[in-house]
């Protein structure tokens, strides 16, 4: 037997999305620089793009899928299948809202005999008691409901989802789930009409006995880009709520998990978006499309392949749309000769193209960008404005009030 | 109050006995030849010690009787792996993945 040494235990977030730990060391960069050399480690399944709620910081295309695009139960089936053989460990079953899909148990049930670990992120309005407690059976391994604001504050919940009745249906929703002892997660999108309520709302999360709780101020892409005025805090809001957020994590240690994702208007460095393109994810739309990021089609001119035309395992070696910006050789300068060039990869690539038109220029997220400045400036300016109108999240892109387009800033290519 | 919830910080000493929940799984991950522990939206990566304590951990089992079957595994000395022992069992019950 080997000599005794000390137990240890790294522990890395699942990068997903625009998610980062709340915590962030270095020993995470490793490991996830290690389980991603060979195989994603996530696999982000937007089964659907129906919902019911019409949240205006929508992380889902401008230009939703339609139902009669959708894959089959069979094609989802063989996509679960194919994502344990590829060596994906984690499925987050998404939307749109993914309880609207009928077929979700079978689903579930295929992920979870391939041995994946099955998340299911719903706003939790559609579900009844039965379908949850097939869904327990079908071996699904945890629950993440949305929240709009505490329940305290059912009106601005509501109106911010524009569903109205939605913050007391979650609330029952979340008894549901720990009645039937499955683990929660509370997700609470952070933005300038909840933003005074973070304690509030990590309160709630606690008593709805979630284990975890996300305080997630909103990321500026899609639906939230064209509701980024409505939507933007003023970075003293922003400061205010960071350190409620760091006191309750000392407070409530050992009672509940506080994860923070910050606005990156805000933030000092760029994210490692997707923690790095094409390393740890794969998102597979409601049509089958695979990409290396959920807003990736944004790009336009990239590629994508459909799992109906290519296996899984092809797509995400060799496909033409996660290759394009795979590890660091498509860089430009500053990024390419930049020392944290493999810790934030350049930051987010949708961003870059939005607000630049390259996707492989900097993130204007980056102080180092050249357009940084006045990227950073239009928080200060539109967070101190008065809101405009939400333009809620529909079909067809159309909201009560669209504003005016913002120009695009110019290319520093 | 919600079924189940843990309320309270759970406190590790030598008298837990510790339990790993459901939904965290500890898994061979033969893509990449290694022991993980998979939880909501998290990956654990444990060493060989951390591998086996956690398979030790029933619910039945304290942590006192983990500590003594690894001095006599390992032919260490008890006082020592049982302070480790808890401090690793208490970061991990702070983040969700062992129950007191």
């Amino acid at each position: 037997m080997n000599e005794y040494s000390p137990a240890h235990i790294k522990e890395t977030a699942m990068p997903l999305g625009a998610r980062q730990p709340g915590e962030e060391d270095k020993d995470s960069t490793e490991i996830a620089d290690e389980a991603c050399a060979r195989a994603p480690i996530g696999l982000l399944a937007e089964l659907t793009h129906r919902c019911p709620l019409q949240c205006p910081y929508c992380s889902n295309p401008v230009e939703l899928e339609r139902v009669n695009t959708e894959l089959t139960t069979e094609e989802w089936q063989s996509v679960m299948r194919q994502a344990a053989e590829l060596g994906i460990l984690q499925i987050h079953l998404s939307g749109g809202e993914p309880t609207a899909r009928r077929d979700l148990v079978d689903i579930v049930k295929t992920a979870a005999d391939a041995g994946l670990y099955t998340n299911l992120i719903t706003a939790a309005v559609l579900l009844k008691r039965e379908q949850l407690e097939q869904l327990k059976e079908a071996g699904l391994d945890h629950v993440q409901i949305s929240i709009q604001d505490s329940d305290a504050r059912p009106e601005n919940a509501d109106r911010i989802g524009g569903y109205k009745g939605g913050s007391a249906k979650k609330k029952i929703v979340a008894g549901w789930v720990r009645e039937l002892g499955m683990p929660l997660t509370i997700n609470a999108p952070i933005h300038r009409h909840n933003v005074d309520n973070v304690e509030g709302i990590i309160n709630y999360a606690v008593e709805l006995g979630a284990d975890r709780v996300e305080i997630a101020h909103v990321q500026y892409y899609a639906w939230a880009l064209k509701n980024r005025a409505a939507l933007m805090p003023t970075r003293e809001q922003f400061n205010v709520a960071a350190k409620i957020v760091e006191k309750a994590r000392e407070d409530l240690k050992g009672i509940i998990v506080i994860d923070s994702v910050v606005p990156d208007y805000y933030a000092k460095y760029p994210k490692p978006c997707m923690g790095g393109w094409g390393r740890g994810i794969i998102n597979v739309t409601p049509s089958g499309r695979v990409l290396p990021c959920h807003a990736a089609e944004s790009i336009t001119g990239l590629e994508f392949d459909n799992v109906k035309d290519k296996p899984l395992a092809e797509v995400w070696l060799e496909g033409e749309a996660f290759q394009k910006y795979r590890g660091t050789d498509w860089m430009k300068e500053p990024c390419r000769s930049c020392s944290r060039r493999e810790i934030d990869y350049g930051g987010c690539r949708c961003q870059a193209f939005a607000l630049t038109g390259d996707a492989a220029n900097t993130d204007p997220a980056c102080s180092l960008s050249p357009v940084h400045a006045q990227w950073a400036k239009v928080a200060e300016v539109e967070s101190h404005e008065t809101p405009p109108e939400f333009i809620y999240r529909r079909p067809g892109g159309a909201g009560p009030k669209p504003s005016a387009q913002k120009k695009p800033v110019p290319s520093d290519a | 109050m919600a079924e189940g919830a843990q309320r309270v910080r759970a406190i590790i000493d030598a008298a837990t006995r510790p339990v790993v929940p459901p939904h965290i799984k500890l898994r061979h991950d033969a893509a990449r030849g290694r022991w993980i522990i998979l939880a909501p939206e998290r990956l654990f990566d444990p060493d060989d010690v951390a591998v086996e304590v956690l398979k030790l951990c029933d619910g039945e089992r304290t942590v006192a009787d983990i500590a003594e079957y690894l001095a006599k595994e390992y032919n260490a000395p008890i006082v020592e792996i049982q302070t480790d022992v808890i401090e690793m069992l208490q970061d991990l019950a702070d983040k969700g993945v062992v129950k007191a």
